[in-house]
């Protein structure tokens, strides 16, 4: 599966990283490298293998621990929002999304 | 002996003498850092005052008897751990001035057991990487250079390239490091130190700027194996903040150093034979396993079958779990903003994230949004996780006959700053031999084992089953102690 111009474009505005115009080939060019590579992939039979998902190495052990659903901190505003480029109040402030 | 050439055990022998202060210490590795930082740029930051304020806190807790396991030993933080109040930077523009407001679970623990933090170690870009090339804040150089060309400049590993090289030159005692798919070892390997990627859930992952999830530990670099041990039994153990955390107890590592190998079965799994791999590589691993077998143990030819799928499975993988984890880099709530008057919420995305991220993150944010994107995700990333279950399962066949597998930790030493960077899949090709037991979950050891014809370090690897990482330990000092590796690095502190 090779990655035509257009497709970069989509999965550069699907990540909301801007790629600029003269960008795109090179992009193009390393995206399509790297996934040629993988492709050898698709030689493992893999019918009937139950997928792993997560990285604990003990295939009993998959399932993560849960806790008790209840509050453990808060009220620490203004830590949270110490390193805030921009704000008001106790708000993260951005651009109007709504009109 | 100059105060930077100590190990950690003999530091802390030294301390306990009375012979040095933590201050002397830490005043000493300040200098050090001052003097040849500038050159190796090995830290991003150094935090002098506050290292030399709490070096004078720790000489007066051992006065009051109060020391603690690592007390008064100064060390390098890979700044991928978040430090509370001390600037965290993952090696990127994009957290710009970022100052975590808490302490990452591992940092805490080391200093519970009375570390100085130096400063925070440079690292390529959100840890991705294997060349420490990436970083925003400049390469770092490795240390060594080769016999007939010490112009080149060489560098150290990556992603750990700052923890591993400040180790090398002695401008820190030991670091902290992480490794998704070699980012330990490689370093070590390619600076002549030794390092552990503990087995998944080993170390808690809080606080630690995430990479990809499923393949991130945290482990230490140090000078000796022993250094290892000591730094992973405070950076260990369970951690109610990670649900990944494994509650299993934290055994004393350094006394599993002295165990020896004798009953021991090796495993030498033979898709580790690399066609072009260097003979020298290929001769330090025979005579690695041929100490081994002087020592007692047994080695045993077993087949690892889909190793040679390991790497395209890490790049379906790694990257998927990264867009997902970098998603967060939004310029709303801390780090860089980039934004046009008069744009939009989407305009202030897409321009902070095109000038934040390198070219390397760049390029895996858009494959993981790639290979996880609707109608892709099946061909790709759940294709990626049969492969890694099987890639796992070979592990588990291979610890019906063997105890620990050993193999050369990489396929080459250490390369000039300027190459294997025109294509990123030559540069991918570094992990061949650590990356599956970041698949696989399993504790990987790298200890420096020779020196190739241009005398620079190679390393071996030992990887053992899940949470077992006494015998790595136990196999590792035995390479260690038979390799008896003195070579030291032309630039370095006290030189």
């Amino acid at each position: 599966m090779s990655l035509d111009t257009a497709m970069v474009r989509r999965i550069a505005s699907l990540a909301r990283i801007r790629l600029e115009e003269e960008e795109v080939g090179r992009m193009q060019a390393e995206l399509n490298g790297i996934l040629g590579w993988i492709e050898q992939l698709q030689a493992v039979p893999t019918e009937g293998v139950e997928p792993m998902a997560g990285g604990s190495p003990l295939p009993a052990a998959g399932g993560m621990r849960m806790r008790a659903d209840e509050v453990t901190e808060g009220g620490i505003a203004e830590k949270v929002l110490a390193n805030a480029p921009d704000r008001i109040g106790d708000y993260f402030a951005v651009p109007k999304v709504v009109e | 002996m100059h105060p930077t050439d100590f190990s950690l055990r003999g530091a802390l022998d030294a301390l306990a003498e009375g012979a040095i202060s933590s201050e002397e210490l830490t005043r000493a590795h300040l200098d050090a850092i001052e003097r040849l930082n500038p050159r190796i740029n090995a830290y991003i930051t150094v935090t002098a005052e506050q290292a030399l304020a709490r070096a004078r806190e720790s000489d007066a807790r051992r006065a009051r008897g109060e020391a603690g396991p690592l007390e008064g030993l100064p060390l390098a933080i890979k700044d991928l751990f978040c430090t509370e109040g001390v600037r965290t930077t993952a090696g990127s523009r994009i957290l710009g001035n970022f100052v975590p407001p808490y302490e990452s679970t591992v940092t805490a623990n080391l200093l519970r057991d009375g570390a100085v933090f130096l400063g925070k170690a440079n690292l390529d870009e959100f840890a991705m990487g294997s060349s420490n090339t990436t970083s925003a804040f400049g390469p770092v150089e490795n240390p060594w250079s080769r016999r007939n060309d010490p112009d080149a400049r060489l560098v150290p590993g990556g992603s750990s390239g700052g923890s591993a090289a400040a180790v090398a030159a002695r401008l820190a005692l030991g670091a902290t490091a992480t490794d998704t798919g070699g980012s330990i070892r490689q370093p070590a390997a390619f600076c002549g130190i030794a390092g552990i990627k503990p087995t998944y859930g080993r170390c808690s992952r809080f606080g630690i700027v995430a990479f990809a999830s499923s393949l991130d530990q945290a482990g230490p670099v140090a000078r000796t194996v022993e250094d290892c041990a000591l730094l992973l039994r405070s950076m260990a153990g369970f951690d109610p903040k990670d649900a990944t955390s494994a509650e299993v107890p934290v055994p004393d590592f350094a006394a599993a150093c002295a165990r020896g190998v004798r009953g021991l079965r090796i495993g030498v799994p033979q898709e580790y034979r690399l066609d072009g791999m260097p003979t020298e590589i290929e001769a330090l691993w025979q005579r690695g396993l041929e100490w081994l077998r002087a020592e007692g143990a047994e080695t045993v030819e077993i087949s690892l079958p889909h190793t040679r799928y390991a790497l395209p499975t890490y790049y379906i993988v790694a990257p998927a779990e990264a867009s997902s984890n970098l998603a967060r880099y939004d310029g709303v709530r801390y780090g860089l903003r980039v934004a046009e008057a008069d744009g939009d919420l989407r305009d202030l995305y897409e321009r902070t994230r095109a000038a934040g991220f390198g070219a390397e993150v760049k390029r895996r944010i858009m494959i993981g949004t790639y290979v996880l994107s609707a109608g892709y995700y099946d061909a790709y990333y759940l294709k990626a996780q049969k492969v890694r279950a099987l890639i796992r399962q070979d592990f588990e066949r291979a610890w019906e006959r063997v105890d620990a597998i050993v193999t050369p930790a990489t396929p080459s030493a250490a390369f000039g700053m300027d190459e294997k960077q025109d294509d990123p899949v030559t540069m991918y090709l570094n992990d061949v031999f650590t990356v599956t037991a970041n698949l696989a979950g399993l504790p990987g050891l790298a200890v420096p084992a020779g020196l190739d014809a241009q005398g620079l370090p190679l390393g071996l690897q030992v990887i053992g089953r899940a949470f077992d990482e006494e015998t790595v330990f136990a196999v590792g000092a035995a390479i260690e102690r038979a390799a008896d590796f003195r070579a030291l690095p032309g630039l370095r502190a006290g030189a």
